[in-house]
Order: structure tokens, then sequence, then C-alpha cells
């Protein structure tokens, strides 16, 4: 006769037996839908990884529909459209690995994508590549070619001034607002490529360490407004703005950071502050003078 | 002065027995672990995305417990969370155990005889009320009450604040107040639960007799000093403590403890992330208090005594299989080993005690779904508090194995299925001289929410 020790341990045995063969006939990620054939071992290993973290916001479709979308805003990206926001491509063009990976690392300010940075290498590169699969883009299409990014020139008074130009000339202002609060006349009805109501990015609420969607640095905002932001209202100005006259929108936009401490806005408060950028004649300008620091009218959000 | 443990040949008193029996008590009525669902909830995120598989943390995990429970993002702040959200989860397993204790001395009509007890029934662990999260971007709370399973009574696990990235670096951040130590092996997130299996003896073992009262495993009460890389590979970790082992009051020795980890990972190619630290604790405990009417006045503590835990360790990733392994090294000063005050006459054959554990913790990780552990522990006394006792009493090994089955997985609540079994071996501690042997089995529903 069995004790109940030797019971016990038979149940255990069993349980886990059981547990594991019944694990082994699931596929790759057990209780999820079986990957589907023909996908490489990169794919498969990405499958795994792409149901343990972002199922439940981009869904097992990758239709940006999973269980919390509904809770979210803004709504997570649809992988099947393979439309992306943060791309060292020119728009309408597929990204290349490495931004999807960037992306990865980086997350997405004001948004509820994290940052991916504890993954492996290895784990970003199979996610991405079982990321691909949810589009026949990436099968008939090729990423674009990068744009090149010319160097920065020095921040000075008069690059700001021309920078300054630009933003009223090419009519920033009607979504990110005069004072880069994001609060433009237009800024209220912008709807991204789903229909989705979208807020501009607000300048003016960035703090010190001032982070936009697709990057930190001058040579990442250069690349946001000459790439643009596919699927959301945000055009890319490359065919609107010579590449080194951009270098001069990036050093005006940095000086809307106004609690950001950077050379932009030592270069401007050295000159006199926002009143340095009337004499640019713009009337726009006079009527709504960038906000001096801290003047910040509204905090919050942004996009 | 005879020795302590002459009274009744080598063996100990059954005052240590019931010592070391309370500690168990008292370690199993503490609350199982953490997991938070309330940081899925506010995130959005499964609780795959932080956990290997709940309670236990991965990367990612640690990464976001280290920036003080934030994805480093403009969604840390509770600013951003709507009204009607407040970070309170909650945690219980009901559970069948069945429990074997070799050897007790039991009475019998000729005297006290040696049996083994067994019992099994149906019962509940400790409940886990847990409420973390952020006050501020960058200042974050975690708040454990603790209600005793069995008295009702309610302590405080944890309670403490957290400055994170101090002047915008990871490098920098103070914990405040009641909190688990920063170490390799953490309970508060173990993956057993059974009697035997349930803690670490790496974090609670002390010999027979010995009154220092100091267990890693405790939650204490502090200032912690921490800093991580971004990536979380290189981590660091001080603490300076009360010498209360967690317990409210001032301490009796009037005394601090200090506590460090360090810790360095690294990529291995398609294996993982492997990760090798060391770690180490000292502090001082008093052997007798002013007395007053004969009763000891708190906060009187004199004749303080050393002691030191140090510890090397390994957490080694192959895919989804992993295996940690920690050395540990600890004394205790003779006085504290032999329960003698510092003023008083030391018994014959007293020495300062020594002994050395180590861990071996598997885990295959199937899927987010399916979590397998085995362990085993060995606690080797290399030298006892009193030279006439064998050199291997109160020796330990301990053997866990257990698997858990997670059903379903989302960002609102958690649930596993948990089977479990555990077998100690104690070395010569029977009355009898002989080894005692005690086993766990336990099975339950384990959920959060």
């Amino acid at each position: 006769m069995m004790t109940i020790r030797t019971t016990c341990l038979c149940i255990l045995l069993i349980a886990m037996a059981t547990s594991i063969a019944l694990a082994q006939g699931s596929g790759i990620s057990s209780g999820y839908p079986t990957p589907r054939n023909g996908f490489s071992a990169s794919e498969q290993v990405g499958h795994g990884i792409y149901l343990r973290y972002c199922v439940l916001c981009h869904g097992v479709y990758g239709d940006g529909n999973g269980d919390t979308a509904q809770f979210i805003d803004p709504k997570p990206r649809d992988f099947t459209i393979a439309t992306f926001k943060c791309r060292s491509t020119p728009t309408g063009t597929l990204p290349l690995d490495t931004d999807l990976i960037n992306t990865l690392v980086r997350g997405v300010e004001t948004t509820n994508m994290p940052s991916w940075r504890p993954l492996s290498d290895e784990n970003r590169h199979d996610l991405i590549a079982y990321i691909k699969t949810f589009s026949e883009r990436w099968k008939t299409e090729k990423s674009g070619e990068p744009i090149k990014i010319p160097a920065e020139p020095p921040v000075d008074i008069a690059s700001i001034r021309r920078g300054h130009d630009l933003f009223q000339k090419v009519e920033c202002w009607k979504c990110h607002g005069q004072q880069g609060h994001g609060d433009g006349p237009s800024a209220s009805t912008l709807t991204d490529s789903k229909d989705q109501p979208i807020r501009p990015y607000n300048f003016a609420a960035a703090g010190n360490d001032a982070r936009f969607k697709c990057g930190v640095t001058n040579e990442d905002l250069y690349r946001i407004f000459m790439t643009g932001l596919d699927g959301t209202p945000m055009p890319s100005f490359a065919d609107v703005i010579q590449p080194n006259d951009a270098w001069d929108l990036v050093h005006y936009l940095r000086t809307l950071q106004v609690n950001r401490r950077g050379e932009e806005n030592r270069v401007l408060k050295a000159a006199g502050g926002p009143a340095a950028l009337k004499s640019a004649g713009d009337k726009q300008s006079a009527n709504h003078p960038p906000a001096a620091p801290g003047e910040i009218k509204s905090p919050g959000g942004a996009n | 002065m005879p020795s302590r443990f002459c009274v009744r040949g080598k063996q100990p008193r059954p005052i240590h027995i019931l010592a070391a029996l309370l500690m168990l008590l008292l370690i199993l009525s503490s609350t199982p672990g953490y997991a938070i669902p309330a940081f899925a909830r506010k995130y959005g995120l499964p609780c795959s995305a932080c956990h290997e598989a709940w309670p236990k943390l991965n990367s990612f995990g640690q990464n976001f417990k280290d920036q003080g429970y934030q994805l480093n993002n403009d969604r840390d702040s509770p600013i951003w969370m709507n009204p009607s959200y407040w970070p309170v989860a909650m945690r219980i397993t009901p559970h069948w155990h069945y429990e074997s204790l070799g050897r007790q001395l039991v009475d019998s009509g000729d005297g006290q005889v040696e049996q083994t007890v067994k019992t099994s029934g149906f019962d509940l662990t400790g409940i886990d009320i847990l409420t973390a999260g952020t006050l501020a971007k960058n200042v974050s709370f975690l708040l454990v009450p603790s209600i005793d399973a069995g008295s009702g009574t309610i302590g405080f696990e944890s309670a403490n604040v957290r400055l994170d990235n101090i002047k915008g670096s990871p490098w920098l951040n103070f914990k405040f107040g009641k909190y688990e130590l920063d170490t390799p092996l953490t309970e508060k997130r173990i993956m057993t639960l059974s009697n035997n299996g349930g803690f670490y003896q790496l974090w609670h073992y002390a010999p027979s007799g010995d009154i220092n009262d100091f267990t890693v495993g405790e939650n204490q009460l502090g200032v912690e000093m921490m800093g991580h890389s971004l990536d979380d590979h290189t981590r660091y970790a001080a603490s300076l403590i009360s010498s209360t082992n967690g317990n409210l009051g001032l301490p009796g020795g009037r005394s601090y403890d200090g506590y460090l980890h360090l810790s360095q990972a690294f990529m291995a190619g398609k294996l993982g992330l492997q990760r090798v630290g060391v770690y180490g604790v000292t502090g001082l405990r008093p052997t007798y208090f002013l007395t007053q009417d004969g009763v000891p006045i708190p906060g009187t503590g004199r004749g303080n005594k050393s002691f030191y835990r140090l510890g090397a360790y390994g957490n080694l990733y192959i895919g989804k299989f992993d295996l940690t392994g920690v050395y540990q090294h600890a004394s205790d000063n003779v006085f504290l080993a032999n329960a003698t005050p510092a003023n008083g006459e030391l018994p014959e054959g007293a020495q300062g005690a020594t002994w050395n554990i180590g861990t071996f913790e598997g885990h295959y990780v199937y899927s987010p779904k399916h979590f397998i552990l085995g362990r085993y522990e060995l606690v080797r006394n290399s030298r006892q508090p009193l030279s006439s006792l064998p050199s291997d009493f109160g020796n330990v090994d301990v053997f866990t194995a257990g698997y858990r089955f997670y059903p379903f997985i989302n960002s609102r609540a958690g649930f596993a299925w948990h089977i479990e079994f555990s077998t100690l071996n104690m070395v010569k501690t029977a009355d009898s001289g002989a080894d005692q042997r005690s086993n766990s089995f336990f099975t339950g529903f384990d959920f959060a929410f």
C-alpha cells in the first residue's frame, strides 16, 4: 500500500509529465495559436517574444486590436499596414530594421509604448522578424534609402531667426501653435490614418530631458520633419525645406522647449530673448511671441 | 561551566527546537511574494512582460523595478492615470498540503519516544495586500500591510519611499523605510510555497542555539542607495539598516548593519543574459541588556558582538533554462553562537560558529504559461558553536521540485495552478542523534488581482 508521501510524489510527477507533454504539443508558445508554417527560426522565436510582451496591445494578428487597445491612447501600431512613424527613410517607404529596433530600444514618447532596452539584441531582431510577417509589404517592397543629414551648423541667433521664419512659412504653428504648445488652430481636428484623434507635439511641456516620439537629439528632430511621421498628420518637409535650412528650423524648435537648458535657449537669451526674433519682421511672431522661460500655459498631452 | 549541549549529550535543548520551529512558523506566516497586477493595469502590459512567470521577474521587470516602478516614459506619473485607478493588488493561495516531520519527540506511556508526525489538510497562505507605484515622476513607493493568518495581527511587511533617478541618473536612487534587501535570490518572488521549500536556507539558517536574530530574508528598516546602468547590466545596492532585523522600535544594540551587493551581467549570444555578483552583510548584535528589577530595558543592549555573511553567485541562462548558483559563507561571534553575555563566561569548548550554504535553483520556462522549478540547498557547518558537537551536526539538505501552470495571461489578474514537493533533512538533530527528515507536498490555486 502506498504511503501518502509516495502518493504525493506520484501526483507531482504525473502532473509535471502531463503538463510538459501537453505543452510540447501546443506550439512554440503553448496556449496561443501555433505559428503558421513557413516561419523561419528567427520568426518562430520572435513569435514567442511577441506573445510574451506585445500581444496584449498589438493583438494576435498584429492589427493593433489587442485586449488593452481600447484603453490606450494613442492606439497601438497596426503592423498589418506596415506604416511606421519613426524611420530614417523617406515618407511612404518601409523603414530599415535598425529603425524598428531603435524604436524598441527607445520606446515611443507620449504613448504607452515603453522602452524595451532590457531585451537582448537577438530578441529584438527576432521580434522584428516576426512583426514583418504581419504585412505582405515586407515581401513585395524594399526598405527605403536613409535620408542624408548634413552636418549641423553652429547654433547662432541668425540660424534661430531663419528657423523662426521657416516655422511661419511652412505653417508649423497651425498644429503646434505659435508657442509650441500643440494648440494651433488645426490641433483639435487632427486624426491619424485610422481616424483616431491625435494631438500635436507640445514642445513647451518638455523638460530638460526633452524627448520626441522618435528620438532626443537635434539629428532626431531633423529626421522627424524631413521624413515625416507616417500614419499621422505630421508630413515630410523634405520637398519644401532645403537640407541646410532644416537645421535652422531645428534650432528654432529647440527654443520652444523653454524648460530645456540647451545651447539654442542660451543663444536666444544672450541675444535678448524672444524679442530678438521680432526683428525678423514676422507679423505672426509680433502678435504671438514665443513663450518666455517658465510661461507654460498647459502641461500634459502632446503627440 | 558545562556545555549547554552536554546536558543531554550532544543534542540541542528542546528550547532550541522550539525556537527553530517558531522561526519556521514566522517565515511561513509571512506573505509569499510580490506580483503586482496593479502595474499591469496601469501600463496595459501583460504579467508576462515583467515576469518570466509571476512572481519571478524577467530582465524587463527587474529594470522596471530598478527604475522605481517606472517605464521611464511620460506615463509614469500618476497624473496620467484615470482618477478611479487605485494601485492595489492582492494575492493569496488556497491550497491543500501534506506535511511529515520525522523523529519528533512525543509523550508515551514509557516517557518520550521519537516518531514521525504526519498531517494534511486544506489551508490558506498569508494574504498579500500590495500597494505600489509612483507618487510623482521619480518618486515611487511600496506599502505592503501584512495580516497574520493565525492571529489576524496587522503589520507592515514593506513601507518605503524611493527617490529615483536623482539628477537624472539611474546610478543614484535612494530608498527609505522598510524594504527587502537587494538579494540575488528574492524570497518576495519565490516560486515555491510549501513549508519546506517556501523560504531559502540561504537567508534564514542559523546554528542551533545562536541568538543572532539577523536574517537576510527579512525585510529591513533603513536606507538603500542603489544604482544601475540603463540596461541594468551593472547594478549596485548598499544599505544601512537598523539592527532590529526589520522589527519596529529602536535598535537593541545601538548599532547599524551594512549590506552591499554588486553584480554585472553580460549577453552571451543566443544563450541570453548571464549575471555574476557578490554580496555581503555585516553587523553587531547585543549579548545582554541593562535591566530594571531584573527585566531587560529596551534599547539598552550591551556587549555587541559581530557577525557577517559573504556570498557570490552566478545566474546562467541557456535559452528557456536558467540556473542560479549561490555560495555563502557565514560567521557569528562565539558569544552570539553560544547565547552567552559578553560579560559572562563562555562554556567549555565554545567557539565562533561558521557555516557555508550552497543553493542551486534551476527553472525551465517553456512558455509564460508553463514553469518548472528544481532547487537543491545544502548547509554545511564548518565550525560548530561547541567543539564537542559532531562536525556535521545541524547540516541541512533540501530538495524542492515544482510546477506552475498559468491558464491565461492578461493585464488584469494572474492565476496559476501550483504543485510542489519539498524534502528536508537535518543531520543528527533528533533526540536519539539520528537525522530528522521532513516532507512537504503542496498544491493549490495561486491568484492575484
